[in-house]
């Protein structure tokens, strides 16, 4: 991205240790205003961790933290422009919903009744008017999640965080939400930032992610960039499926990797950063075409014996044993109605990619 | 294996030697005393069987009415300092490192560990005129006085008095803070414990103090726990009888010192037993008006 806005947060080599665990390796990266940022990786990879310590609820072990041009050290959480949507929600239970959106307004000394005209007007931004009066065990989970939402950006934060905030809402919810989400920081204009463990739901919500594994931040781009341009296998692996196949580097020139793969002889694919020696050659199963006869030239090429398939309606995931010794996995669209062109188990088939949708990965 | 509560057989034999041992020894008893409330004082002090109202009308006279209010009086006291100094504990132990926990907890009831006798005369040995607390003040008054000396103004502080701590009413709300104290932390830890730490958090994020987050969220959150405890210490201190007569001084008489007196020196059972009945409504008394506040702040009770 080029930005030459200022960052609203400021991460610069922190590191978190709980004991002996290293929670958040020397993180470090910027956020900018109105951007829609996830933090995504695996569970216990300490991405809660990174967002706790934005709140300041956790404090860096070592590191500083900026947010919108102050540092945070000595800020506790009820002084910082930020606000957070619990994991659980954290909705009191003990208040009707009015009272738990208002109680952030009213706590900083604003007016009984401006603060009831607020939250009334934020709850109209999540979909819950009329609801005030309700306690939260009366609501469901995705309406008790609205309150926390309405809650937190009522306080008109700088920064929203959100832990897991999908995760406790069922399937059809989840992606009803997403897109809700989307929509709110577009009204409301503030930057949120995510954390999940679901690739789908960063590729889909997120201008921006961060993949996190075991408290290293391996990469951080845009959801194309992750998914067509990863820069390791972690990070190949962890955003959708890919077949990778051990190679040797046997020669650079002009911007093309010529690379040795057991299976596949050697290949030409189109590479502009340095490599040598052992390297990942990866393509992922829906940029694959598979063919009984040998295709044309000018193709990455490799044999493969079929031993699964998998329907799915709109599509088919086939499985092969191949020469590279990996098993590979592909992806057909069944375009046709027809059934005649399945594959059945045990066909010798060819499976093709072009150069270009070729992956190399170092890491 | 199947759950045993589904199983009317096994519930009833898991049932029955508690049940037992409850109507042997606690309802028989109790009816016992009960009937023995409506009989009258022989000459030589034994009961007999009669249908009178005559020893409640003699409990519900001046001066045992008085001794039940002062009981009251004390027992509230020492409630509000045992929650007073039992909130904090209680959330210095919840919130203290996983590890720290269990020992502190320890810490909390290590005193149950030595008979209550023993631990109240302990508190004499602090508290009487030659006592260590009067022997650690005369040590310091020592000193002052010596400092004084030295800077020119020998004789400033005076003889050194030693404090009445001992035989008074103070001396009994310490002794009674001191022996609730466990009763109140425990229900209160427990429900601490189980308080969502988010809730906390939450508020504070959302601008709240430290202060504003304790009483607007921790308290009304665990309000089921500081009611058990708050109840326990207060039932507990309404109704003791060694604590005062220990510690306390000729006017520390409670409810409890004037049961004991009738069923020991006095020889007066259906009267003392009429007392118990009177202490024993006052409790239930207590206990309702817990109730109905519970039911009617209903929601709040099944937080955290
Ligand atoms: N309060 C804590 N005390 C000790 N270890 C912790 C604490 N919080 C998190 N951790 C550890 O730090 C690591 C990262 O945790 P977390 O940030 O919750 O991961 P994530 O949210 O990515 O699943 C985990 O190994 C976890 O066990
Ligand atoms: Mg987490």
């Amino acid at each position: 991205m080029t930005e030459a806005r200022k960052p609203i947060i400021r991460i610069r080599n922190i590191t978190k240790r709980f004991g002996s665990v290293v929670a958040c390796d020397n993180v470090d990266f910027d956020i900018y205003p109105g951007e829609f940022f996830a933090l995504l990786g695996p569970s216990g990879c300490g991405k809660t961790t990174l967002l706790r310590m934005l709140a300041g609820f956790e404090s860096a072990s070592e590191g500083e933290i900026e947010i919108d041009g102050q540092p945070m050290l000595d800020v506790p959480p009820n002084k910082r422009p930020v606000n957070m949507v619990f994991q659980s929600y954290a909705v009191f239970p003990h208040m009707t919903v009015l009272d738990n959106v208002a109680y952030g307004l009213k706590v900083t000394g604003v007016p009984k009744a401006e603060a009831r005209a607020r939250a009334e007007e934020a709850l109209g931004l999540v979909h819950l008017e009329g609801y005030g009066q309700r306690m939260p065990d009366q609501l469901s989970g995705g309406q008790r999640q609205r309150v926390a939402l309405a809650r937190a950006l009522v306080k008109k934060p700088k920064v929203l965080l959100l832990d897991e905030p999908l995760s406790a809402l069922d399937a059809k919810l989840r992606d009803a939400m997403r897109l809700e989400l989307v929509r709110l920081q577009h009204t409301v204009g503030i930057t949120f930032v995510i954390v999940t463990h679901d690739q789908d739901e960063a590729l889909s919500m997120a201008d921006r992610a961060a993949v996190m594994e075991r408290g290293k931040v391996m990469q951080i781009a845009g959801p194309g960039d992750l998914y067509e341009h990863p820069n390791s296998r972690f990070v190949a692996d962890f955003i959708g499926k890919v077949n990778v196949f051990e190679g040797k580097v046997s020669g650079v020139s002009g911007g093309r990797l010529a690379v040795e793969v057991g299976g596949m002889g050697r290949i030409e694919v189109p590479h502009d950063g340095v490599a040598q020696g052992d390297v990942g050659i990866a393509v992922r199963p829906e940029k694959t075409r598979l063919s009984k006869d040998r295709p044309a030239s000018g193709l990455i090429v490799l044999k493969g014996k079929v031993t699964d398939v998998a329907y799915y309606g709109n599509e088919s995931h086939i499985l092969l044993d191949t020469d590279a010794g990996v098993q590979v996995t592909t992806t057909v669209q069944n375009e046709k109605r027809s059934t005649d062109a399945a594959m059945t188990i045990g066909d010798d088939m060819w499976i093709s990619w072009s150069p270009e949708d070729t992956l190399v990965l170092n890491g | 294996m199947e759950d045993w509560r589904k199983s009317k057989a096994a519930f009833a034999i898991f049932m029955a030697p508690a049940t037992f041992w409850l109507l042997l020894f606690f309802t028989v008893p109790l009816a016992i005393i009960w009937v023995y409330s409506f009989g009258e004082r022989g000459p030589q002090g034994q009961t007999e069987l009669a249908v009178s109202l005559e020893n409640y009308a003699r409990a519900v006279e001046w001066i045992p009415l008085k001794i039940l209010w002062k009981s009251l009086w004390i027992a509230t006291i020492s409630t509000v300092i045992c929650l007073l100094l039992g909130f904090p504990l209680a959330m210095g132990v919840a919130f203290a490192p996983k590890r720290w926990k269990n020992p502190l907890l320890l810490i909390v009831i290590l005193p149950f560990w030595t008979n209550l006798l023993i631990r109240t005369y302990a508190w004499i040995a602090i508290l009487r005129i030659s006592g260590f607390l009067n022997f650690g003040l005369e040590w310091a008054h020592g000193l002052l006085d010596a400092g004084f000396g030295v800077i020119g103004m020998p004789g400033l502080m005076g003889e050194f008095q030693p404090l009445e701590l001992l035989y008074n009413n103070s001396a009994v709300i310490v002794g009674l803070v001191y022996v609730n104290l466990p009763f109140l932390v425990l229900p209160l830890y427990a429900t601490l414990e189980k308080l969502d730490k988010s809730y906390l958090e939450a508020s504070l994020d959302l601008g709240a103090g430290q202060w504003r987050t304790f009483f607007s969220v921790t308290v009304p959150l665990t309000m089921p726990g500081i009611a058990s405890g708050v109840l326990l210490a207060f039932i507990l201190s309404l109704g003791t009888f060694l604590t005062p007569d220990l510690l306390g001084g000729t006017d520390s008489m409670m409810i409890g010192n004037l049961i004991a007196q009738e069923f020991g020196p006095s020889r007066d059972w259906p009267f003392g037993s009429a007392l118990s009945f009177v202490l024993m409504y006052v409790t239930f008394f207590v206990l309702w008006l817990r109730a109905t506040v519970a039911s009617r702040s209903s929601g709040v009770g099944e937080a955290g």
